[in-house]
């Protein structure tokens, strides 16, 4: 993230209430994660130490320090989709992705694939219960998943089966 | 900003009753984030290009939801005169057929769920749609709906949440105009009192004698905040409230913050709600424009603004303490109360503050506007009103539930809900997410309220109830929220950090077959050591899953482990 773009985000939050949290979160959503020279331009410009900032992105799950793949896809793992088999639709996009469950360095699960295309999360719930098991790719939802229906769906993402 | 025109609130009513009866045929695609998610997106998209190709002789806007999440994407046709009709399961192939049907003045009926000649809207407004199409289901009498009491989501599925003008024309900023223009802020508080408002985030503190503290407490720079954190997994009841009808939102946090005197007003919103967060600040906008957010609100003294902070996905930053600190910018750690957030030193900046949820805020409008003894005559004797539940899981009619509280665990799951899904037979519920517990079939008798779900080993928590059939393992269920709590466990005191660790250590150990009887002993143990040492409710409460499934499905528990 260039100087200007950040010093254009940060401009919006006036109150301190929320500003870190709400800077991050930007800083997140463009990014798909937070860049340590992100990180960095914004302990100087707002006179909060790095580690104090390190502290937010790694105890917050929703910031990743990790670059994330082409596409996100991020499974629910809440407790409506978790009866309706979450487990099995994760377990098959491992499958179908080639991914094998570790979890990240910061105590996250987010695997990216070898080519870089796909990045597979995990979510606590996206308040879509009612269409549960529920998978968000880059920001689209999709309910009623099952192990069947997932490869048609990743084929609206370029994803072919090899 | 300054001296911001009055609201004019009778040509905004006007307005808006022109835009939900308009003189010609109106369409309204349910767009809610399911509703959309389900194809109401392309729905829409459908009927822009059709209407779009033949003049504008059809109105096209959007509607919120209705509950019925099973049935979407819906779509509500009114014609002039005629009853409101909704249609169900939706395809963007069916729109071509739907618009030539309403050109001719028809509403397809193969599609239509029920139709509504007429909708109260709690406030004092009714809206008069029509007679006629008799063949179509009267709204009362989808079963679905039937046993609903719609109060807070009395406007959800009817009006265009992205429109002040149609929230005003049912009603809407009445109550704030009367609170600020007619009553003292003690009265205000007074009325809140009279209802028996129970907090609706989970532990039914009592609104009103909150309200009065925070009042009370000394200063003159005080905060109230709105918890839309949502933290329980199967709970989506805010969510809903704040994409189908955020002004009701704006409305009862205006009301609150004079009540109590602040004048600035936060919502911690979850960051897994985009849709939410932006329905809010269109709304939070367009009241901005109508002089009813900022300076000399109603051309009173009373200057009050709300601002949107975004969580971070962070469970126990649901937990009053550790959201102050999370807004403040710091790690969401909880610590002691007190202090608590109304005294000083306790709140936001250290200012006295007081914290409600979504819907208890959404519950204020309706309160001033028809009186707290109105309220209290909802519900039973101590847990007045409504509350919307999200009934999930593996149950038929899946969606948005409100009704009064006291009504049983019966008439949701299998009156509303229509029993399992697939014709299977129902064994529990699990209410009140990972700090809940689960309920067998044989309490269904059970009314729903606080204390009476307490009674049970369970809580009311922000109203999510997944339901669980024959083919649920409940000692599965028991690992997947501690596995839960463990991930959200802050990590500062012990009892949470490492006694849910070791619970889970051995529910994993039961579920691969190595368990004794012994562990099954330990496990009762550890929860209640936890539930009594814990520092911050994650922890006090997240044994609860185990001790309900322990209590009521020990014999799974006994099929698991070694003779
Ligand atoms: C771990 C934990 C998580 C919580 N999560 C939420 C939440 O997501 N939403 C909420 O409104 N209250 C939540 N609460 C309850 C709040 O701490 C607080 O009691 C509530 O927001 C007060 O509002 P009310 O009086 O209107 O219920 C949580 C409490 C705990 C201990
Ligand atoms: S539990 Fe998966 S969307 Fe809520």
């Amino acid at each position: 993230m260039d100087e200007k773009t950040l010093d254009d985000v940060i401009s919006r939050y006036d109150s301190p209430s929320g500003r870190l949290l709400g800077i991050l979160g930007e800083i997140q959503n463009r990014e798909g994660y937070v860049p340590r020279d992100a990180l960095e331009m914004l302990s100087a410009k707002l006179d909060v130490r790095l580690s104090q900032l390190y502290g937010l992105v790694t105890f917050y799950s929703f910031f990743s320090l990790k670059p994330v793949g082409d596409h996100v896809i991020t499974v629910c793992m809440g407790t409506a989709c978790h009866v309706r088999g979450a487990v099995e639709v994760l377990a098959a996009l491992e499958q179908l992705l080639g991914i094998e469950d570790e979890a990240t360095q910061d105590g996250k699960f987010s695997v990216t694939t070898e080519d870089n295309r796909f990045t597979l999360e995990i979510a606590r719930c996206f308040g879509a219960c009612s269409m549960a098991p529920v998978v968000e790719i880059d920001g689209n939802l999709y309910g009623y998943v099952t192990p069947e229906t997932l490869p048609g769906i990743l084929g609206n993402y370029g994803w072919r089966e090899s | 900003m300054t001296g911001a025109a009055e609201a004019d609130l009778p040509a905004r009513e006007a307005a808006g009753l022109r835009k939900l009866k308009p003189d010609r045929p109106r369409i309204a695609v349910g767009l809610a984030t399911c509703g959309a998610a389900m194809g109401g997106d392309r729905v829409y998209r459908r009927f822009q290009e059709i209407i779009g190709a033949g003049g504008d002789d059809i109105m096209l806007t959007k509607t919120g939801c209705i509950g019925y999440c099973r049935e979407e994407p819906q779509v509500n046709i009114t014609i002039p005169g005629r009853p409101l009709v909704i249609l169900h399961r939706v395809d963007a192939d069916d729109v071509e057929e739907i618009v030539t049907a309403v050109r001719a003045g028809e509403v397809p009926y193969e599609m239509a769920l029920c139709r509504v000649p007429s909708w109260d809207h709690v406030t004092g407004t009714t809206v008069e749609y029509g007679g006629g199409f008799d063949r179509i289901p009267l709204y009362q009498d989808v079963r679905f709906f039937s046993h609903q009491k719609k109060v807070v989501l009395r406007n959800a599925g009817f009006i265009n949440p992205e429109d002040i003008d149609e929230y005003i024309a049912v009603g809407g900023y009445a109550a704030a105009k009367t609170a600020l223009t007619e009553m003292e802020p003690d009265a205000v508080v007074a009325e809140v009192e009279r209802s028996g408002l129970r907090g609706r985030g989970g532990a039914g503190f009592p609104t009103g004698l909150k309200w009065r503290i925070t009042r009370k407490a000394p200063g003159d720079e005080k905060y109230i905040i709105c918890n839309a954190d949502e933290g329980d997994p199967g709970a989506y009841m805010n969510r809903n409230e704040m994409e189908s009808d955020p002004h009701m939102l704006i409305e009862g946090m205006i009301i609150g913050a004079y009540a109590i005197g602040a004048r600035e007003g936060l919502i911690y919103l979850r960051a897994e709600y985009p849709l939410a967060i932006r329905r809010l600040e269109l709304a939070i906008a367009q009241a901005r424009t109508c002089g009813l957010l900022g300076e000399r609100i109603f051309g009173t003294g009373f200057d009050f603004e709300i601002r949107i902070v975004t969580g971070a996905g962070a469970f126990v930053c649901g937990e009053s303490t550790a959201l102050i600190a999370s807004i403040e910018g710091r790690t969401g750690r909880p610590h002691p109360r007190p202090p608590r957030l109304t005294d000083i030193g306790g709140g936001l900046w250290k200012k006295p503050t007081d914290l409600n949820n979504v819907e208890t805020w959404c519950n204020v409008p309706v309160i001033i506007q028809n009186g707290g003894d109105w309220y209290a005559r909802i519900g039973t004797e101590k847990n007045t009103g409504t509350k919307v539940f999200s009934l999930v899981g593996k149950v038929d009619r899946v969606g948005l539930v409100e009704v009064p509280l006291g009504t049983s665990l019966n008439t949701i799951v299998f009156d509303i809900g229509n029993g399992g899904s697939q014709g299977k037979k129902v064994k529990a519920v699990q209410t009140g997410g990972p700090s809940g517990g689960c309920i067998p079939v044989r309490l269904f008798d059970t009314p729903v309220d606080y204390e009476n779900l307490n009674r049970v080993g369970s809580i009311m928590g922000s109203g999510g109830i997944v339901v669980m059939d024959e083919e649920t393992n409940m000692v599965d269920i028991a690992r997947y929220f501690v596995n839960f709590a463990t991930g959200e466990s802050c990590g500062k005191c012990v009892p949470c950090r490492e006694g849910l660790k070791h619970t889970l250590l051995l529910l994993n150990k039961i579920m691969a077959g190595k368990g004794t009887e012994k562990d099954l002993d330990t496990l009762g143990l550890l929860a209640d050591t936890i539930q009594k040492t814990s520092l911050c409710g994650l922890g006090q409460l997240a044994p609860n899953p185990v001790l309900t499934t322990l209590a009521y499905f020990r014999e799974e528990y006994g099929a698991l482990v070694k003779k």
